[in-house]
């Protein structure tokens, strides 16, 4: 049987397809999960805030501190990454 | 003590772009800011852009690491002033309107605060008439966004004290700037130089020599510009950037300066640029 915290915690595909299907939206190109979004002909660094607040509000979590790195939006992997995290940490704390 | 050491209390009139983006900046340098505004549901609206904006100087390795913020307060009651050690009057780009906020705040600080008008064009000279003690007056344009762009251009009033230009400099350089004070002219230098620029790569655009992306991309690729005109123009805000073009005409009388039908109609048709979420680019609808 599942609990809730486990039901509403997408898995990395789904986190992965939704925030590879916003940056096509927003930046006309796709990208693979592994390319750099920062690296020369990308976007530009103040798209990064753009990120911030899609990955907030879609995935329902608060990036801050240490966290607010360009490191770790560089790539959907790396922001799939942090968003799992960020969700079990988030299911931690209610615990 | 220094007046880099000294316990600062910020100032800032107006929670408009620059007004939120000047108060992002102290707080992240850990200076307490009190953000005046005529609107209070603006004043709301400035205390999640600076939480946001705050963010983004954290993303981009802006602020000094580990520092505590300083505290935010938000009021639509003037006579805070009298708390403050500087005043940055961050309101809308009309002369009459920075003299009326100028004159009132001047009234209620002590001598010797500096009393800051920031400014992408308007001459000092031009307020100093309005305020209680002229030689506290003296100019700056902050860029935008001012947090993350490491200059501002400081403007000296033909009535502006040395003590004044000196105090400014120092609390600047405790917001981590530097700056560079220069001659009280129309649009000083940059504004003197690049918004006619500007205006110029608009009727670019408008008269079909190439689109918006294709001129950015050759001041970025072939002059090695940071950012392209139409970019800039999005960041200026574009009903901003009208203004201070006819404040120049006005004042210079260089028809370059009269802005080009593309800037206006977009201004008519409300897209400001990032402001509103779209300008000569789409920024998909998100204000920022």
């Amino acid at each position: 049987m599942s609990t809730p915290q486990q039901s509403t915690a997408p898995a990395a595909d789904v986190i992965a397809e939704r925030i590879s299907r916003f940056l096509q939206e927003r930046t006309k190109t796709a990208w693979a999960p592994d390319a750099d979004l920062f690296a020369s002909g990308g976007v530009s660094s103040l798209f990064a805030m753009e990120l911030v607040v899609f990955l907030e509000e879609a995935f329902d979590i608060e990036i801050a501190g240490r966290d607010l790195r360009l490191d770790n939006f560089r790539t959907i992997q790396v922001m799939t990454g942090l968003v799992q995290r960020l969700r079990e940490s988030e299911a931690d704390d209610r615990d | 003590m220094s007046e880099e050491g000294k316990a600062h209390r910020l100032l800032v009139l107006g929670a408009g772009v620059m007004g939120v983006g000047i108060a992002t900046l102290g707080i992240g340098f850990g200076v307490p800011v009190t953000l005046v505004d005529v609107d209070r549901a603006k004043l709301d609206h400035a205390r999640r852009r600076v939480r946001r904006e705050l963010k983004l100087a954290r993303l981009m390795g802006a602020l000094p690491e580990g520092a505590a913020p300083g505290e935010l307060v938000t009021t639509v009651s003037v006579e805070e002033a009298a708390e403050a050690t500087v005043v940055i009057e961050a309101v809308t780009e009309l002369a009459e309107v920075k003299a009326a906020a100028l004159a009132k705040v001047s009234g209620l600080v002590a001598p010797g605060t500096p009393v800051v008008s920031n400014t992408s064009s308007i001459p000092i000279d031009e307020l100093a008439g309005s305020v209680a003690r002229p030689e506290d007056l003296i100019g700056t344009h902050f860029m935008n966004p001012p947090y993350l762009i490491p200059m501002v251009e400081v403007i000296r009033g033909r009535r502006t004290g040395a003590a004044v230009e000196a105090t400014l400099a120092s609390v600047l350089a405790r917001l981590g700037r530097t700056s560079l004070v220069v001659a009280d002219r129309p649009g000083f230098v940059t504004s003197r130089v690049l918004h006619p620029m500007i205006n110029d790569a608009i009727r670019v655009v408008r008269e079909g020599t190439a689109p918006p992306e294709t001129v950015d991309a050759l001041f970025e690729g072939c002059l090695g510009h940071r950012t392209g005109p139409l970019r800039t123009a999005d960041l200026i805000g574009l009903d901003n950037l009208a203004d201070s073009l006819r404040v120049l005409h006005e004042r210079t009388g260089d028809a370059g300066c009269v802005p080009d039908q593309l800037l206006l109609d977009k201004v008519r048709a409300g897209h400001l640029g990032r402001k509103t979420g779209r300008g000569f680019y789409d920024y998909g609808g998100n204000p920022s």
